[in-house]
């Protein structure tokens, strides 16, 4: 693999961290623009896509910790699931924390209740979830570059 | 019939990747292929849900009683994008498995191969 | 050659099918009537004051869809780590 040029690895490299604040917004706010769980988690898994282009392999590999990610989508999974279960003396996945528009004080508790949790636990679930298949893929290319093939170069610095 | 327009676009897009599928002989197209038409029923299953004149369904940004679309099929889609997602990530690597162990990416070769 | 024709026919006679159906499908714009639909868009607000229909739909109402795609990620994270593990020498 050679590396990309200049330009496209510093732009990279700086908008890795934009990408994290732009996904965060994203999911937040999904109970009231376009966007929710998904959208938001799959825009912040981008973050490790960019940092693979902006260092290489190599030094991703030797900086990212595989635990971090398995934590995200051990907790989201589970608060997902603690969430739908807790709604259970009425049905599963009752809105137990929401109030009906007339009570309600607005915002991301008071307000939609659960759906807004659901939220943030799915957008871990998805970042964990697509950074780890990404840095799977990545590593699976070098592993499969292996021994006949000359040691990867590319995408350092 | 002309009203049906983005139907027929759907369609003919089923029906390209369908042709890739069967006509092209590396098997990263043919996963491109799979995700042509993957792509394709989702905007089927958007396309479905349009009411004219209709606006997102999203009270904040649409105002007070306006027309809206189908809620459903869009939250259905979204569902689908992630699956189809899932399914392209699996796809990937058992193509990498294959040129791996068979050192080629072309399905006749791959065929004699086996022998 | 035969293959070939095969293939053709087949091809045509899909296209056929498939331009048939959305033929037949309801005209563009027009899905008739959705009560379910009209439901969420008139409740949803006043269930759960949600703005985001979309959002509540998929986290509240149809919540098992959720948990289905969840699943799926999860399996598929777990297929291709079983794939690509580490230590696995061209055979």
């Amino acid at each position: 693999m050679n590396p990309l040029s200049v330009v496209v690895r510093t732009v990279c490299d700086l908008f890795a961290w934009f990408m994290i604040v732009f996904g965060v917004n994203v999911l937040l706010h999904g109970y009231v623009t376009p966007g929710g769980g998904f959208q938001g988690g799959a825009i912040i898994a981008t973050f490790i896509a960019f940092l693979l282009v902006a260092y290489g392999g190599r030094r991703v590999a030797s900086r990212v910790n595989d635990r971090l990610f398995d934590l995200f989508e051990e907790v989201g999974l589970l608060v997902f699931f603690i969430l739908a279960f807790l709604g259970l003396p009425v049905t599963f996945f009752f809105n137990f924390l929401a109030k009906p528009l007339a009570e309600s004080a607005g915002g991301f508790i008071p307000g939609v209740g659960t759906v807004a949790l659901m939220s943030v636990a799915v957008g871990l679930e998805v970042t964990g979830a697509l950074s780890l298949i990404i840095l799977t893929m990545h590593r699976g290319i070098r592993m499969f570059r292996g021994e006949d093939l000359e040691p990867e170069t590319g995408h350092d610095r | 019939m002309i009203a049906n327009a983005p139907f027929f676009v759907v369609g003919l897009l089923f029906l390209g990747g369908l042709t890739a599928i069967f006509m092209e002989k590396n098997l990263v197209k043919i996963a491109i292929a799979i995700s042509v038409i993957s792509s394709s029923v989702n905007l089927f299953l958007v396309a479905l849900g349009y009411r004219v004149g209709g606006t997102v369904p999203i009270h904040f940004l649409a105002g007070e009683g306006t027309r809206m679309v189908l809620p459903t099929p869009q939250a259905m889609t979204l569902t689908a994008i992630v699956i189809a997602l899932a399914t392209t990530a699996l796809l990937l690597s058992l193509i990498m498995l294959v040129h791996r162990h068979y050192g080629t990416l072309d399905i006749d070769e791959i065929r004699r191969l086996r022998g | 050659m035969v293959k070939k024709t095969v293939f053709v026919v087949a091809a045509i006679l899909l296209g056929a099918f498939v331009i048939g159906a959305v033929d037949g499908a309801h005209p563009f714009g027009d899905p008739g009537a959705a009560p379910m639909d009209d439901y969420f868009l008139a409740n949803a607000l006043n269930d759960i004051s949600a703005e985001n229909i979309v959002t509540a739909i998929v986290f509240d109402y149809r919540g098992f869809d959720t948990i289905g795609e969840a699943a799926v990620l999860f399996t598929a994270l777990t297929a291709v780590a079983t794939l690509l593990r580490e230590g696995r020498r061209k055979p």
